[in-house]
């Protein structure tokens, strides 16, 4: 156990830095600039039971201090995400991966997951519950305790590796839904995602992104994600992962006092694509600075 | 693809909107002409990807418009500045394909990658066919440069103000080998019709990250999703599939 080492679940990572999905597709863009093994993990691309395009473009736009997205999922589909992505991922990360699924029904979430459990480089479940529920008048899943509840006990039926859920924070209560998956059997809680929001375009008068809202992301909506990260990993007793607007060593260690057992780094990737690497190599110079001997000692300090 | 520290050695304006900046620094990543960077400007979370239009050692230089705050930006930053700059980014074109006597056909801001396309291919010795469209004469640049280079140039202006009255469609040679070109959506369309040699298209959309990360500028085509950033930007004439 290094300095840095925390336990995830029960899986032991060299350090708490974890690309977030959406960020770091399956691996390979970011292996061809450094070696990724250094990663503590990676979430990788969220992933669906039927292959995605996702949303129309424009899909992305500036703001201060982030971006929105509105990407809409794309992916190639779990099947092709196993066939294909999985195995050039397993050439340049050696490590287990978090697998990062979504779906439009519970039925979804059980499915893509029960064909994800069979592979053997997948250590985590990161189920994204942010997305619409088609039979449940569309309204997100991460919305509703009961149905964040229902998707956290559909996939806990068809897997024994750990299962996160990972919730959105465009909720009133967010510990009441933190408490209610963990209730339903989540070995621990990643949070948040993205804050909806959107832009104006002042020359065409029009929304910038063209499924008019998205998903807001970047430093900006730090002081928001450490807010929840403290409040839900003061009222459940499982591992939380904290992410939102993290770009450097000292966030990191920000989330880990207010709570995180890992930390999620999700839009500085695609602005500083050697974030991650970057963030691991200055983590010990940060803990000499503020006296800090192991990671793992500070998880929850600041409650 | 290479994150590197370039240095300004020029910043100025060509015409009232559009601008060009010179940079030193190690360009060793951009393997093909129509590849583009990606720039990092204090104030702006999103980098600025912005096409390569020429490459001498270590110069680049890149040609501009100014079309919101980010790029008002760059164009008041003064030589002697450093700029954070991902190189090296897209697919470029292919020069293998142009055949005996390629055109040339940009529109706009959609002109610069082609100078660096047209530079190359005339050092293969070959005859460089260059039609440039613009709105109107204030907005014409770098028609003089395509001429040192020995190519046969063409302008087009729509309201006539310089060169022909029109659009690039206007003006077409009888026959070409193939055409390489950049420029507004709608342009591309039009000369995706009017040409009838194959081709190849750089097109434009708005991105996260410009590597290939985040699916943010993702388009349809007949062989399936591509990256516009990674994948692209520039797209073969089978390949296309239109919006409508």
């Amino acid at each position: 156990m290094g300095r840095l080492s925390v336990n995830l679940c029960g899986i032991p990572l060299d350090n708490p830095v974890i690309p977030a999905s959406g960020t770091f597709g399956y691996g390979y863009e970011f292996a061809e600039l450094y070696d990724i093994n250094i990663l503590g993990t990676f979430s990788f691309k969220g992933t669906t039971r039927e292959a995605r395009f996702g949303n129309p473009t424009p899909r992305i736009a500036e703001c201060t201090a982030g971006m929105i997205n509105a990407v809409g999922l794309q992916n190639p589909g779990v099947v092709r995400v196993i066939s294909e992505e999985l195995p050039r991922l397993g050439k340049c990360f050696h490590k287990p991966v978090m697998a990062n699924v979504s779906g439009f029904s519970v039925e979804d979430y059980a499915y893509t997951c029960a064909l994800l459990d069979r592979e053997p480089q997948v250590g985590w479940f990161e189920v994204n519950v942010s997305c619409p529920n088609v039979h449940g008048g569309g309204m997100s899943f991460g919305t509703d305790p009961r149905a964040a509840a229902e998707v956290t006990k559909a996939v806990r039926r068809v897997t024994s590796k750990p299962v996160l859920v990972k919730l959105s924070p465009n909720v009133t209560d967010i510990v009441s839904i933190a408490k209610a998956c963990v209730d339903a059997g989540a070995d621990g809680i990643s949070l948040i995602n993205t804050l909806l929001g959107m832009r104006i375009s002042l020359k065409t008068r029009r929304p910038v992104i063209a499924n008019t809202m998205g998903g807001f992301s970047g430093p900006a909506i730090f002081p928001v994600a450490l807010r929840m990260v403290y409040q839900v990993s003061k009222a459940v007793k499982v591992p939380v992962v904290g992410m939102g607007g993290v770009r450097s060593a000292r966030d990191v260690v920000e989330m880990m006092l207010a709570g995180a057992t890992a930390v999620e780094v999700g839009a500085e990737n695609l602005v500083n694509p050697y974030a991650c690497r970057d963030i691991i190599n200055d983590l010990p110079s940060v803990m000499d600075e503020y006296h800090i001997e192991t990671l793992e000692s500070i998880i929850g300090g600041a409650h | 693809m290479k994150q590197g520290i370039f240095e300004i050695t020029a910043n100025r304006p060509l015409t009232g909107t559009v601008f060009e900046m010179r940079l030193k620094g190690d360009t060793s990543a951009i393997t093909a002409p129509g590849q583009f960077v990606n720039l990092r400007l204090d104030g702006f979370y999103l980098r600025r990807p912005i096409s390569v239009c020429d490459l001498e050692g270590d110069e680049l230089t890149l040609v501009y418009k100014t079309v919101g705050e980010g790029t008002s930006a760059m164009s008041r930053l003064k030589a002697g500045e450093r700029l954070d700059v991902l190189s090296g980014l897209g697919n470029g074109y292919d020069m293998s394909c142009s055949g005996d006597e390629p055109l040339l056909i940009g529109g706009g801001v959609g002109v610069p990658p082609l100078y660096l396309l047209a530079k190359r291919l005339r050092a293969q010795g070959r005859p460089v066919t260059v039609i440039l469209g613009f709105n109107t004469a204030g907005e014409v640049f770098y028609e003089d440069r395509f001429r040192e280079l020995g190519c046969g140039v063409t302008v087009t202006t729509v309201d006539g103000s310089c060169g022909r009255r029109g659009f690039v469609t206007d003006t077409l040679p009888d026959s070409c080998s193939y055409v390489y070109t950049c420029g507004p959506e709608p342009m591309l369309k039009a000369v995706f019709r009017a040409v009838g040699a194959s081709g190849q298209f750089s097109f434009e959309e708005r991105m996260g990250c410009g590597f290939g990360a985040c699916m943010g500028c993702s388009c349809k085509t007949v062989t399936g999703y591509k990256r516009i950033c990674k994948d692209g930007p520039v797209l073969r004439k089978e390949e296309i599939l239109w919006d409508d």
